[in-house]
């Protein structure tokens, strides 16, 4: 049986050793946890990655990213952001993550093979220091991050049940 | 006389900074420093040694595998275990698999841009790239029309205005020598390394069971099964499929990769010349065969004596912090990893800063040492101390290497030897790919499926203290942690990494670190643009997929988003002042 062509790609980036630097990657791990995600998402703990994801980044139609970043506001701040705003917001190196990723988005421009849409939900982070805790600021965000997620998969056409664990 | 500050030039062991001072149109002296506290040992204490390596693995960002494999022959060592013969195959695959794709990468993604000027290949003739692409060798996509349609692709790319990871570059800098085709030649092979890098690393995802964090490391072997008759499970079609890649892998290294090297090296043979760095070098050794015999052996060479390969012993091995940002009793003297201490004390400027207080600690990185020796690790160091152990596959390759550059060993000592030293290992290790995938069929054909020794496993069957290392070479060099095991439990752990001995600072005795060393005599053409710079360090493949200094900081487009830009993490990437 072929595998399900992936639409959408939910990437989390992120360093889950410093602190709320790893928001992306709690977010990613709720939202498997907690909801049943379609065969045609794909849900990514992309770590400190960079060039090796575009693998994954070329597959998908959708591209929904999560990650800290360093937007100039109180910690907890929420934003999101979408299409041209992603890839030059990055650029800015406001992310932690700007190595990796603006190079992946840059190189599938050249190739001709960025997402349709690109969104990215990002947290301004309280503490970046060493440790596997999120700040007690960041922690109560994960759900909140987790459901703006879901509802942005469902207005992209997927169905996401929740995991009743009772 | 000028100093010139790059900051910084990687994150992934934190931000990389290089400080050089520039006079007479030379560097005379340099330092480098990581100006972001890791630490990430301490995460570990009081652990189970057996989940480690799933912490390790998250050490470095473009290092995964690599940390999560030495933890776990770190536990092995420490517990006197011997892994199955199939688990040493698969790691040895994973690994090789991990070192050629990471290779290729970095030459084409990184650090070709310190050689081919992309905007010259604008001005490329395409029949005249066809010509030069065929006479270097006979791979298919070489005509006059695919090249027509790469400098489309890359006028448009560029047009857009958007340049990304090319944007703020060096281009049209003196020190490009490349004619326009060659540059053409390379952005082509720059994009076929991305399509090639896919296909390639799809073997990770087949053995690993997850990617890109690979799941299948255990102490004691591996936890991917071997099953002929599953198809969860490493099976007639795994190999088949192994097979397949390692065939693409292979063409394209040889094809492509090796060829561009030869193409390219020519017209930059004065940095054989330039970049020798502190001429010591270190290798742990790698790939061991069924009698535990490494492919690429392990030992040390001192001041480029090529006539004598010195024996390891890890006891020799300390870290110094008279010049890092941390605390030892007696800073004089530097400690084994086994009684390492990271107990971190941070002297330096808060930022913004010119410059770093070089006379004082000036880093976040620890000096390793060798009996006191500072060494370079990476493939250089690699293939130097297997060309002077006398491996022949690698005295064969670097000999064909040198011979089509009409150059002798000496020009290995340079920053050109550190980037041809890379494309040879990759090279070799294409080859050995196959070899083991046939050897592992051979094994399951026989009916040996075991990947796991499980008769330490369990806590109760471990002696109360136990002490081991773990070794590896990893693609940017010698790796390893040090663990102490007291109740069950992680009572120390201590990881020298490759960018450690190579980003190294002065240590006690004032002796240069390997990029230190490295750039003293660079000639610098023009210094508000330090290219020379990132030659050399990139040579050494700093541990980043990099390129930082390349991206964008145009301060103005931030105001399209809706929130302030005050952060210092937009200031200017190089300053330049004049010297006090």
């Amino acid at each position: 049986m072929e595998p399900t062509p992936i639409q959408t790609l939910v990437l989390g980036v992120g360093n889950s050793l410093m602190s709320d630097e790893g928001f992306g990657i709690h977010v990613v791990e709720r939202l498997v946890k907690t909801c049943q995600i379609p065969d045609e998402v794909q849900v990514l703990d992309g770590g400190t990655l960079g060039m090796d994801l575009l693998y994954y980044l070329e597959d998908a139609k959708n591209l929904l990213l999560v990650d800290a970043v360093q937007a100039g506001r109180e910690p907890g701040y929420i934003l999101r952001l979408e299409d041209e705003q992603v890839p030059s917001f990055l650029s800015m190196k406001v992310s932690p993550h700007q190595v990796g990723v603006p190079d992946m988005l840059a190189a599938a421009r050249l190739r001709g093979t960025t997402p349709e849409k690109i969104v990215l939900w990002g947290v301004q982070p309280e503490k970046i220091e060493l440790g596997l805790e999120l700040s007690s600021t960041i922690e109560p965000l994960v759900d909140e991050v987790v459901k703006k997620v879901v509802a942005q998969l469902q207005e992209w056409g997927h169905r996401v049940d929740p995991i009743f664990t009772g | 006389m000028a100093r010139i500050a790059i900051d910084p030039i990687t994150r992934i062991e934190g931000h990389l900074r290089i400080e050089v001072q520039v006079d007479g149109g030379a560097v005379s002296d340099a330092w480098a420093s990581a100006t972001m506290f890791r630490g990430v040992e301490t995460i570990l204490k009081g652990r189970d040694p057996r989940e480690a390596w799933a912490i390790t693995q998250r050490f470095c960002g473009v290092c995964t595998t690599v940390h999560a494999f030495t933890s776990v022959r770190a536990v092995e060592n420490a517990l006197g275990i011997t892994v199955p013969n199939n688990a040493r195959i698969l790691r040895n695959i994973i690994e090789g698999i991990q070192f050629v794709q990471d290779h290729v990468i970095h030459f084409y993604h990184l650090h070709a841009l310190d050689w081919v000027d992309i905007v010259s290949a604008l001005d490329a003739d395409p029949a005249a790239t066809s010509d030069l692409a065929q006479a270097i060798s006979d791979w298919p996509k070489s005509s006059t029309d695919y090249f027509t349609a790469v400098k489309a692709k890359l006028k448009a790319y560029v047009d857009s205005g958007q340049l990304g990871p090319f944007a703020n570059a060096y281009w049209g800098h003196a020190a490009y020598k490349l004619p326009p085709e060659a540059n053409l030649m390379a952005v082509a092979h720059y994009l076929e390394a991305l399509d090639w890098q896919r296909d390639v690393i799809r073997a990770h995802a087949l053995l690993g069971s997850k990617n890109p964090h690979l799941q299948t490391y255990l102490v004691g072997g591996m936890a991917t099964p071997i099953d002929p008759t599953s198809q969860a499970a490493i099976n007639a079609d795994t190999i088949a499929m192994l097979k397949g890649y390692f065939k693409t892998a292979k063409d394209f290294v040889e094809k492509v990769y090796l060829q561009d090297l030869l193409a390219i090296a020519p017209f930059y043979l004065d940095w054989a010349g330039i970049g020798a760095g502190v001429g010591n070098y270190l290798a742990y050794g790698e790939y061991p065969d069924k009698d535990g015999v490494l492919y690429f052996p392990q030992g040390y060479i001192l001041n480029k004596d090529l006539s004598k390969v010195y024996p390891l012993d890890h006891m020799q091995i300390t870290e110094h912090v008279a010049h890092s940002w941390y605390e030892y009793a007696d800073e004089k003297k530097g400690l084994h990893p086994w009684q390492g201490e990271t107990t971190p004390k941070f002297t330096g400027p808060q930022p913004p800063y010119d410059f770093l207080n070089v006379d004082g600690k000036y880093t976040w990185m620890k000096a390793p040492r060798l009996d006191e020796h500072p060494m370079e690790v990476g493939p250089l160091a690699r293939m130097l101390v297997a060309y002077a152990s006398g491996q022949q596959d690698v005295v064969d390759t670097v000999n064909f290497v040198l011979g089509k550059l009409g150059a002798g060993p000496e020009a290995l000592f340079s920053t050109l030897g550190r980037t041809a030293a890379r494309c040879i290992e990759t090279v070799l290790l294409a080859n050995k790919l196959d070899e083991w995938v046939n050897e592992l069929a051979a094994n399951i054909a026989a009916g040996d499926v075991d990947v796991h020794e499980g008769s330490k496993w369990d806590p109760e069957n471990w002696p109360a203290e136990a002490e081991g290392y773990g070794y590896i070479e990893a693609p940017r060099g010698a790796l390893g942690h040090w663990i102490r095991i007291k109740d069950k439990k992680i009572e120390n752990y201590q990881a020298v990494v490759p960018s450690t001995w190579n980003c190294s600072p002065r240590d006690a005795a004032g002796q240069q670190g390997p990029y230190e060393a490295a750039l003293v005599g660079t000639p610098i053409a023009d210094e508000k643009k330090p290219l020379e710079v990132l030659r050399t360090i990139h040579s050494f493949d700093p541990c980043i997929a990099c390129g930082v200094h390349l991206l964008d900081v145009n301060g103005n487009e931030i105001n399209q988003i809706t929130f302030d830009a005050a952060d210092t993490m937009s200031a200017p990437l190089i300053r330049l002042r004049p010297d006090k």
